[in-house]
């Protein structure tokens, strides 16, 4: 086990987000502000409560998904694609260092600044609803494990994306529009039958539901079914990782 | 002694059915300067890529001290540097900091007085905190050199270190090298300014087409394929060459002050005693006399413009 390695490419991920601290932190931190004026003051003041919860804090773990799975996707998968842009992945190719030890330092990084991300937001909300965490260490959890799991995401897009373009595709195309339709402004039990059917295709539904339910006790899906999901997303997306790296594909010509 | 590379039939065909490296062996000596010298596209960086773990071969093996690059990539890895040939540096880092990453990367415990004393050593010292996109081309090229030996190789890897730098930077690396090559690391070059093989190697590989045309010791290839040209300045002009020269094809020059004889070295036989006793007999007086052998250019291009036609036909 290479630690040195690892370490160097952790923290060289990290010392990229304080660069460009505005970027990574700061707006975030000022959309999930704006969401939470916009739907929590403007539209809560008209729905009240969903499931015996002020809508204002129903809101929150759906507005903390909804930055962290972008954010650890765009992050990640920026996080790999630069070196392979410029050139300088050479140096990690040619270095001592397993495709596993890459990935925990990539991926690691990303999802560390995910959850610290994910509990800025959480402390913003502080300042705009009140709220309290049923189950805080669950909560915590989720949290890391949702990071972990789109990190991994990210650094897929990253290995395979051959422009910008498609860099930015995933996460705008399929990630955004599937987190606005996963239950993170409203309760799936408030929806028509048949799109509560559709909905539980979504993957972002297990996620939220299950965050929601580690701050609120109450949940659209069971919490196992939650866990069950994630613990899928990362086999998929490890496997495929790993896949890469055995053959090379688009990595090592 | 056993070569500190060990290269047995690496074949490298690209998807596109480009056949980049046709089955190469190749031994490098512990210690040595080798020069790989090719034309562009021969297939230098493809090769080293492959030794370096940041291309897969098609077929073959290599191996490093013993230790195959595939099975026991992490202590190969660990005695290779690699200085590429494009400026791939983080831009936004400073010095020190790549330097430090580069270390760690590679799995070396910190040392801090090693990276002072090698900055110092490629005058990046007074640059260590600027951030390298602040740099001149040849300061990133110094970077670079020292990020590859920022964990101690013992194999050095330059690809075209001196494409682009300017003289007082070549010199610098030269200098550089002949340090690394006296503290025992072995040094692979590629390049395509036959100078710098001629100056630097010890051994000179010939890649073509993805071919190894020829591996030959410099001096000896030199002297192998090397043609010598004597001439004679003469005191007063020759109207023609004395019929007692006919045997030696001498050529006159400078309207008959200058008599050329080309000779090789090797040929113990031709030699330049014989013709100058000759000369000397027929009391042909001269006042200076100079000899030149053949550059390695000349080997050079005579090897790689060579006809071949089973190539000929690949090539769309």
């Amino acid at each position: 086990m290479n630690g040195y390695g690892i370490k160097a490419i952790y923290l060289f991920e990290l010392a990229r987000t304080w660069r460009t601290l505005m970027q990574s932190i700061a707006s975030p931190v000022l959309s999930t502000s704006l969401y939470f004026i916009v739907f929590g003051s403007a539209i809560g003041s008209r729905i009240v409560e969903i499931d015996g919860i002020h809508y204002g804090a129903f809101i929150i773990p759906g507005l903390i998904m909804l930055t962290i799975l972008t954010e650890s996707t765009s992050n990640a998968s920026f996080g790999i694609y630069m070196p392979k842009f410029t050139g300088t992945i050479y140096e990690i190719l040619s270095a001592p260092v397993s495709a596993l030890e890459i990935v925990i330092g990539y991926v690691g990084a990303a999802a560390t600044k995910s959850v610290i991300l994910g509990l800025i937001i959480l402390v913003t909300a502080r300042c705009f609803v009140d709220y309290s965490i049923a189950h805080p260490l669950w909560m915590l959890a989720f949290l890391m494990l949702t990071c972990l799991t789109f990190s991994l995401l990210g650094f897929l897009i990253g290995l395979w994306a051959k422009s910008f373009e498609q860099l930015q595709i995933i996460p705008m195309m399929v990630i955004t529009p599937l987190t606005f339709l996963g239950g993170s402004f409203y309760s799936i039990s408030m929806l028509p039958e048949f799109w509560q059917k559709v909905t539980l295709f979504n993957p972002v539904v297990y996620l939220v539901s299950g965050f929601r339910w580690s701050f609120y006790g109450a949940a659209d899906v069971h919490i196992g079914i939650s866990l069950a999901m994630i613990a899928i997303f990362i086999a998929i997306f490890s496997a495929l990782i790993a896949w890469i790296f055995h053959t090379g594909y688009k990595l090592r010509p | 002694m056993q070569p500190i590379i060990d290269i047995t039939g690496i074949r490298k065909t690209y998807a596109s059915g480009l056949e980049a490296l046709q089955p190469i062996d190749l031994s490098i000596q512990r210690g040595e300067i080798f020069a790989l010298l090719g034309p562009n596209g021969a297939g230098k960086t493809t090769l080293i890529s492959i030794i370096c773990g940041i291309a897969n071969p098609s077929a073959g093996r290599i191996s490093i001290d013993g230790l195959d690059i595939v099975r026991d990539y992490r202590q190969v890895r660990q005695r290779i540097g690699l200085v590429p040939q494009e400026l791939a540096v983080s831009m936004f880092e400073s010095v020190w900091d790549t330097v430090r990453f580069s270390r760690s990367l590679f799995g070396c415990k910190p040392n801090d007085d090693y990276l002072s004393n090698l900055l110092k050593d490629l005058s990046l010292w007074d640059k260590k905190d600027s951030h390298i996109m602040a740099l001149s081309g040849g300061m990133k090229r110094r970077v670079l050199i020292a990020k590859a030996l920022a964990h101690e190789p013992s194999v050095l890897f330059l690809d075209e270190p001196t494409a682009g730098v300017d003289v007082e930077l070549r010199r610098d690396m030269w200098s550089m090298i002949r340090k690394l090559r006296h503290n025992g690391v072995t040094v692979i070059l590629t390049t395509h300014y036959i100078e710098e093989a001629e100056d630097m190697a010890d051994r000179i590989g010939v890649i073509n087409k993805g071919k190894i045309v020829l591996v030959e010791e410099k001096h000896a290839l030199m002297q192998k394929l090397g043609q010598k040209t004597m001439t004679l300045h003469l005191n007063a002009p020759l109207p023609e060459i004395p019929a007692a020269l006919q045997e030696y094809n001498l050529q006159l020059s400078e309207q008959g002050r200058a008599l050329i004889y080309q000779y090789n070295s090797a040929d113990r036989k031709e030699g330049v005693a014989p013709l100058l006793a000759k000369v000397g007999e027929l009391n042909i007086d001269y006042h200076d006399l100079s000899t030149k052998q053949s550059s390695l250019e000349e080997i050079f291009v005579s090897l790689v413009h060579q006809p071949d036609t089973h190539n000929a036909e690949a090539t769309p």
